[in-house]
């Protein structure tokens, strides 16, 4: 082991290796619920070519090898389950070129979603990129690992459909490019029209190699943007609320909010409408259609718009939402973690009773935010906890809430969103037989020796 | 009591990184994170690690205690937590300190900072007798004078920070003002001593100090230095502190309105830096700039995180002495003349001795010199005095 840790400082220097207690310890845990598990060595490498030297060392002496962004997936997924070697990549930061033409941005490894939002309202003010929800520290290329979602996935779809180019180190040592980089100097397509093999590398938690740049799509950034709330109390309504919004072709994002604290807000849905425009006019005709889609519910009395003073706007508005962070404190504990299944939206209403029916059960603070996904196609639903680090019996609580919580959403046909370790195997165990040994080929081929994120997505 | 909270609060931060941002989150504004790159050293990895110590799951090291001391209490991490207990993270990691000076387990470093303020009164070791010998035939304080001028350790001692209270002195003498230093009788504020835990040192350094002003009849004190005006405004009226207290900038921006302080053309394109204890610790924003906008011929230009985004020089917390930031070129003075260079000033305006002192190194490392000047505001203004009055 001595060897290792001095062959690490030849390649990222003496600053940027620790083995000790300390680091050894934070970086074996995120601010979830899965257990933790130390790693040998925490690494933080800074350019594509130690990453390589880091591989290849790791891959001839079988070291497991596990890339982290800001580990907030909040489901253990960069927890080094067999230890090894963490790679932090957060000083891989550079924004490495920006096509205002082709509408890309080409982004180290470890680049922040806030960098990367501060970075084009500076110099590019006429494009954005779809922000999540988590804090500004999460990496871009983390969260479309994860098939994250964000402000546009309304419109664009996950936000791992908007990448636009890969450049990875696979777990042999070779650095490959994904996309049209692989015979272009532009980024502008991760697949077509060559076949598209961001597949092997987006969803695998890390398990096929290590996302060193990576090419994203931009979109126009309009000059105003607005929310509107409807509130209703009736969950059955929301699907055909969320088609009817959609089906404008105007919103820039659309998310349902549940949660019962305050009292004031129990049993009432918060479906809000985000709208984007270049003018007042353009903002206003929005507003008007947005009205008229939802106006049968109003003259049913099924629902209303809620108009919001500018203290109630500003935490709607804001990107990323320091609102959703907020949660993890609802039970003055530091912890927070949710099940976030991907399913039809017609499932909303049975979601949302499950969601109330596990709280009560296991005695559970609560909360609840929906995106919708590329214009209706599917949903994440968010069945959320927030619980006390100092409780363990609280803890114990939610992660059997998040358990029966997922095993729900798998029976109504959901699939479970980075998938924690146990939701993996509980996946893998419905999977179509041939589909997992294809995922098996897959990893053996790429990473014959089993180094990269081992535990994650492993086909027995 | 102060332990007791931290301990029983710590577990609530939920390590969602917001702290390591400035308010447009373009680049990290954590001083010891930006500097080390390890999550340790942000302030989650540091809450998570106090949790870690306090369960038993973490034992003491060297490299914890160092974890916990490169903070600069620069308070960039109260200001960007979203949580309701954002007001008190600095409060848990002073708990902490606190708490590990009881258990006797501090860096050799700290160490010698609690000695040499117990033995010389000053962290930099020096001679009691010496504390004064800057200051040239400056009248000493005496009851009916209005004002104490509180000179500090680094006004005192340090070349840097010397220069800076002989240039405060002209300027007051400049324009009238009745006041007074306590020489050689001057004692350390204990700002950095409480920020570093050690309480039982600081309430003796706040008795001594606030028994001393009493029998003087100080009525009003205006200090040199931001560490030493937050320290007596918002901690030693709690252990019988009773007079107004004042940042110099506050009292010379009072002077200037008045007509008092008459200033000549200095033309110079400057930039200012915000200190964390003037201005994340008391909201003093715009008083420095006042004055800088006084003069006429100076153009006052904003480094891209300024105000409440301030990127601490790296000296707080008792950091000016124990240099724990120090080295390479990501340590937080050299990051932040970087930036202030980028402006196209030609003078980084500072109003602290200890980002003076930081900044001027800086620069020198950083091969600035002849291109950037590292000045405090009161040099400024002296320099743009009427020639008779300098």
């Amino acid at each position: 082991m001595a060897d290792i840790y001095e062959a690490l400082v030849k390649i990222v220097g003496k600053d940027y290796i620790s083995n000790q207690k300390e680091e050894r310890y934070f970086y074996a845990r995120d601010g979830g619920l899965m257990p933790p598990h130390e790693p040998d060595y925490v690494v933080m490498p800074k350019t594509t070519e130690e990453v390589q030297q880091i591989v290849n060392m790791a891959n001839k002496e079988k070291v497991p090898l596990v890339p982290k962004g800001a580990g907030l997936a909040l489901t253990g997924l960069v927890i080094p389950q067999k230890s090894g070697i963490l790679l932090d990549m957060k000083r891989m930061d550079k924004i490495l070129e920006v096509n205002e033409k082709a509408r890309y941005v080409v982004v180290e490894g470890g680049t922040t979603h806030g960098a990367l939002k501060s970075y084009l309202q500076k110099h590019h003010p006429d494009l954005r990129h779809s922000i999540p929800d988590s804090p500004p520290i999460a990496t871009v290329v983390a969260n479309a690992v994860i098939h994250g979602q964000g402000r546009l996935s309304q419109q664009h779809g996950f936000n791992s459909d908007m990448v636009s180019g890969l450049e990875v180190v696979l777990p042999t040592g070779e650095i490959c490019r994904i996309g049209s980089c692989s015979v272009s100097s532009y980024w502008f397509s991760k697949g077509p029209p060559l076949p598209d093999l961001s597949g092997l590398f987006l969803g695998w938690f890390g398990t096929t190699g290590i996302i060193t740049k990576l090419g994203l799509k931009l979109y126009p950034c309009k000059k105003m943007r607005d929310v509107m709330l409807f509130l209703t109390d009736r969950a059955e309504l929301v699907p055909d609320i969320m088609l009817r919004l959609s089906h404008t072709e105007m919103m820039e994002d659309i998310t349902i909010s549940a949660q019962p604290m305050p009292l004031r807000f129990k049993g009432t849905f918060w479906i809000m409408a985000y709208i984007t425009g270049d003018s007042e006019e353009e903002l206003e005709f929005k507003r008007k259609m947005t009205w008229d889609a939802l106006w049968g519910c109003f003259e049913r009395r099924d629902g209303g718009f809620i108009s919001l003073s500018p203290d109630m706007k500003a935490p709607l508005m804001s990107m990323p939402s320091k609102d959703v962070t907020k949660f993890a404190d609802v039970a003055k504990g530091g912890g927070f973690q949710y099940a976030g299944p991907i399913t039809p939206i017609e499932k909303f209403p049975a979601f949302i009773k499950k969601l109330d029916e596990v709280a009560a059960k296991y005695n559970v603070f609560y909360a609840s935010t929906t995106r919708l996904i590329d214009a209706g196609h599917c949903m994440m639903f968010s069945f959320s906890f927030s619980f006390n680090r100092a409780n363990p019996d609280e803890m114990a609580r939610a992660k059997k809430a998040l358990d029966e919580a997922s095993r729900f959403a798998l029976e109504e046909g959901g699939v479970l969103w980075k998938a924690d370790l146990d939701e993996q195997k509980l996946l893998m165990e419905r999977m179509d037989p041939n589909t997992l040994n294809l995922m098996k080929k897959i990893k053996q081929l790429l990473d014959p020796n089993g180094i990269m994120n081992p535990g994650n997505w492993e086909v027995k | 009591m102060m332990q007791q909270k931290y301990a029983s609060q710590i577990h609530r931060c939920f390590r969602c990184g917001y702290c390591e941002f400035p308010a447009d989150y373009s680049s990290f504004n954590c001083p010891p994170y930006k500097r080390f790159r390890f999550e340790t050293y942000s302030t989650a990895g540091r809450l998570w690690l106090i949790y870690a110590w306090l369960k038993g799951e973490v034992e003491w090291s060297e490299h914890l205690a160092e974890v916990l001391y490169t903070c600069t209490t620069c308070k960039n991490c109260t200001e960007q937590c979203p949580m309701k207990f954002a007001p008190d993270i600095v409060d848990w990691i002073v708990g902490a300190r606190s708490d590990m000076v009881e258990k006797g387990r501090i860096p050799p470093r700290v160490a010698r900072f609690f000695e040499a303020v117990y033995g010389y009164g000053n962290p930099l070791k020096l001679l009691r007798s010496d504390r004064a010998a800057w200051a040239n035939g400056t009248k000493m304080y005496a009851p009916g004078d209005e004002y104490l001028l509180y000179v500090g350790c680094l006004g005192s001692y340090d070349e840097n920070g010397q220069k800076m209270a002989k240039s405060l002195v002209d300027v007051f003498n400049a324009a009238g003002v009745s006041f007074g230093i306590l020489g050689n009788d001057e004692e350390c504020c204990g700002n950095e001593v409480y920020m570093l835990g050690e309480m039982g040192l600081f309430q003796t350094l706040v008795e001594k100090n606030n028994q001393k002003f009493k029998e003087l009849g100080v009525k009003k004190i205006v200090t040199v230095c931001p560490h030493g005006y937050n320290v007596m405004k918002n901690r030693y009226p709690a252990l019988g502190g009773s007079f107004e207290v004042y940042h110099y900038t506050q009292l010379l921006y009072d002077l200037i309105n008045k007509n008092k302080v008459k200033l000549n053309r200095n033309k110079a394109k400057v930039t200012y830096q915000d200190p964390c204890f003037l201005g994340r610790y008391n909201k003093i924003y715009d008083e420095p700039r006042q004055i800088l906008r006084s003069i006429p011929g100076v153009e006052l230009v904003e480094m891209e995180k300024n105000r409440a985004d301030a990127f601490c020089c790296g000296g707080g917390g008792g950091n000016f002495v124990m240099d724990l930031l120090a080295g390479g070129e990501e340590s937080p003075a050299r990051i932040r003349v970087r930036e202030a260079y980028e402006t196209g000033a030609s003078i980084l305006a500072v109003a602290c001795p200890s980002c003076l002192t930081m900044f001027t190194d800086a620069v020198k490392t950083e091969d600035l010199d002849g291109k950037l000047a590292v000045k405090d505001i009161s040099q400024i203004v002296k320099e743009s005095l009427p020639a008779k009055k300098r």
